[in-house]
């Protein structure tokens, strides 16, 4: 047996068996949808796509499966998901919008402005941010951010504005998309410094003898050529974004507001929000309730889809841009 | 305006400076002036964000961080003095890593082998690289999930923790390695991928021209120069599992020592639960139920020495292999 497989293997037994190997991902990603899905089953069949409408507060949800047991009834099931949602989408959001205008012009200051010592010094620099572990990032947020928030920003009047409601303590949306801003602007520079470096220099060079300033010419061309790989670093960036659990579920507070601005965007800004992925982490202890747990579960599938459609989304976007494409 | 080349743009002090025959920003117009202080802003806010983090951990290192905090297990206690510290967690990360590593590396270099030699039918091997992508972008939490729902499976026991009752928890350290594995398995795929396919063709016809099977070819040719692309793609993945928190905190327990499971010594530690230095921190956060922030600042300080060792060590594979073959190592993948 050992002697026939030290033997140089036929081609075509080779080609097989690797083959076969290969496509024990396909069946590790089907998997993945298909048990998530069948977990979240029982809160869609008892929701209904109304599942993402608004209505009561999901905290009064939570509350009433976390105590309903291991054999909840329907009506335990209820959940109305929508400010998870919408804080999962203007974290994310807000967060993906000021990374991309942080990243794209830091990654023209690295590969085009920047003296050739401290590019050498900054590659590596964003390489350690891009690896740093999301718990470090949820301590310095949880550490320093926020008690900075709740002490020096939010003043005592918007706090009494909104105390009928919740407390103020600087756990809040601000703190979590600064921190997420921090996190994902390393991925989006480090996959655009690849692509704006790679676009020829000739292209450049040549838009600068027809007279435009070299600043200019980095945008008109080494950016408009380097387009799709730009757009690959944001969905990249945007899917981890997206899936942040830990830091956010650290930095936020915790607790789904409803989006809110009777007292102005500032206070909007200091309230405490939860998105899909923090509340998954939030409630880790209650995924043995079955109702909570396919709760979290239809979170979960809800995340697997987004990143499927971003990526999607991604491809097509990115078509149209081939025509200029700079390929490294 | 100009008829530099690139290369001489680079040098020429009078661009960064703005003075000069030509083109000196004063002259520009005031969008482009704003443009081009906002990169410099940009690009040098950023290095002093980088440099705030490293030193305000390296202050907390020096205060908090003491010898003895990496040879002592944790305790219970209700002062933080007493609580002990992070040799459990130390060996939870090791354990961990190792065992995603194991699992990834096969998995990741066939397919990566599979899909840049043979690849046919063609749309099995696109497939397949998409499926790669997918695991990719799956953020942390739903691949706990997932690993949750397969362990907790009656007959996936004998691979999990068991409470006294019989019930299957899902929870240990072969559920928690096993769907580290997934984390890891993108960045060792596309660095390899990215290595054969950079190999120069002549290399394949040559070993061809000798009569060698495209397999024996693999093994004897592409495999062996390909090694330090596999190296960091290993790399980049332990860096990625090292930083994993959410698959510990779901699949591998909340206890932060090492509990075994069963009296067989190796199989009982691989059943048992424990905790890795991510959700040491978490666990001693404010977040968390320990509530200990100066160990937390000490566990942080040695993850992120972890996380800058293995940097440098992807830094330099990439100028060692530079050096050897004159091909560059894409250490883009992050």
């Amino acid at each position: 047996m050992l002697a026939r497989l030290r033997n140089p293997w036929p081609d075509s037994r080779a080609e097989r068996t690797l083959g076969a190997v290969s496509c024990l991902v396909g069946v590790i990603v089907v998997a993945m949808i298909a048990f998530v899905a069948v977990h979240a089953w029982p809160t869609f069949q008892h929701n209904g796509l109304s599942w993402l409408s608004s209505g009561e507060s999901p905290e009064s949800s939570f509350e009433k499966m976390q105590t309903a047991g291991v054999d909840p009834p329907a009506s335990a099931y209820r959940l109305r998901a929508w400010p998870l949602l919408y804080g999962t989408l203007i974290v994310t959001g807000a967060a993906v919008v000021l990374a991309f205008g942080l990243s794209l012009f830091s990654s023209i200051f690295i590969v085009e402005l920047a003296p050739e010592r401290l590019r050498k010094l900054t590659i590596p620099v964003i390489r350690l941010l891009a690896s740093v572990p999301s718990v470090v990032y949820g301590l310095i947020g949880l550490l320093v951010l926020v008690p900075f928030v709740g002490n020096h920003l939010i003043t005592a009047s918007e706090k009494d504005s909104v105390a009928a409601t919740m407390q103020l303590t600087g756990a809040s949306v601000v703190v979590a998309i600064v921190i997420l801003t921090i996190m994902i602007a390393p991925i989006m520079i480090a996959l655009m410094c690849e692509a704006l470096a790679a676009v020829p220099g000739s292209w450049r060079e040549g838009a600068i003898a027809l007279g435009l300033n070299p600043l200019r010419a980095v945008m008109a061309v080494t950016v408009r050529a380097a387009r799709p790989a730009i757009v690959a670093a944001v969905v990249l960036a945007t899917a981890r974004a997206v899936g942040e659990a830990i830091m956010i579920s650290m930095v936020s507070g915790s607790r789904a507001a409803r989006p809110n601005f009777d007292h102005g965007l500032l206070v909007f800004l200091y309230t405490p929000v939860r998105t899909f992925a923090s509340a998954i982490v939030d409630f880790r202890e209650g995924l043995s309730a079955p109702a909570l747990g396919s709760s979290l579960y239809a979170m979960a599938l809800l995340l697997l889809i987004g990143g499927l459609v971003l990526s999607v989304c991604g491809y097509l976007i990115k078509l149209p841009m081939r025509k200029y494409q700079a390929r490294g | 305006m100009s008829t530099l080349t690139p290369h001489e743009l680079d040098q020429q002090p009078d661009f960064q400076t703005g003075r000069g025959r030509r083109s000196s920003p004063m002259s520009w117009r005031w969008r482009d002036r704003v443009a081009l202080a906002f990169a410099w802003t940009a690009g040098i806010g950023l290095c002093l964000i980088a440099g705030a983090i490293v030193v305000y951990f390296v202050v907390k290192g020096v205060q908090y961080l003491r010898p003895s905090l990496l040879f002592s297990r944790p305790l219970v206690s209700t002062s933080e003095s007493g609580t002990g510290g992070f040799l459990d967690p130390l060996l939870g990360t090791a354990i961990l890593t190792a065992i995603g590593i194991v699992l990834a590396v096969p998995l990741a270099v066939t397919s990566a082998v599979w899909i840049a030699e043979y690849g046919r039918p063609r749309w099995l091997a696109r497939a397949i690289e998409s499926c790669i992508e997918i695991v990719a972008g799956t953020p942390d939490v739903v691949i706990a999930l997932f690993g949750l729902a397969v362990f907790q499976l009656g007959f996936m026991g004998p691979f999990s923790f068991k409470a006294a009752g019989g019930g299957v928890y899902g929870r240990s350290f072969i559920a928690a390695g096993a769907m580290m594995s997934l984390i890891a398995l993108p960045a060792i795929f596309a660095a390899t991928r990215d290595g054969l396919q950079a190999v120069p063709e002549h290399m394949r016809e040559a070993a061809f021209a000798l009569g060698k099977t495209r397999i024996t070819t693999i093994r004897r040719v592409l495999l062996p120069s390909v090694r330090s692309n596999v190296a960091t793609g290993v790399t980049l993945g332990i860096s990625r599992i090292i930083g994993d928190t959410a698959i510990v905190v779901f699949l591998l327990g909340a206890s932060l020592r090492i509990e075994s499971q069963g009296s067989v010594p190796g199989v009982g530690l691989l059943r048992g639960t424990g905790s890795t230095l991510t959700t040491y921190v978490f666990d001693n956060s404010p977040a968390g139920e320990g509530n200990a922030p100066q160990k937390a600042y000490a566990a942080a300080v040695v993850l992120l020495a972890f996380v800058l060792g293995l940097n440098l060590l992807v830094e330099y594979i990439g100028r060692h292999q530079e050096r050897a073959t004159g091909l560059s190592v894409a250490t883009g993948a992050v």
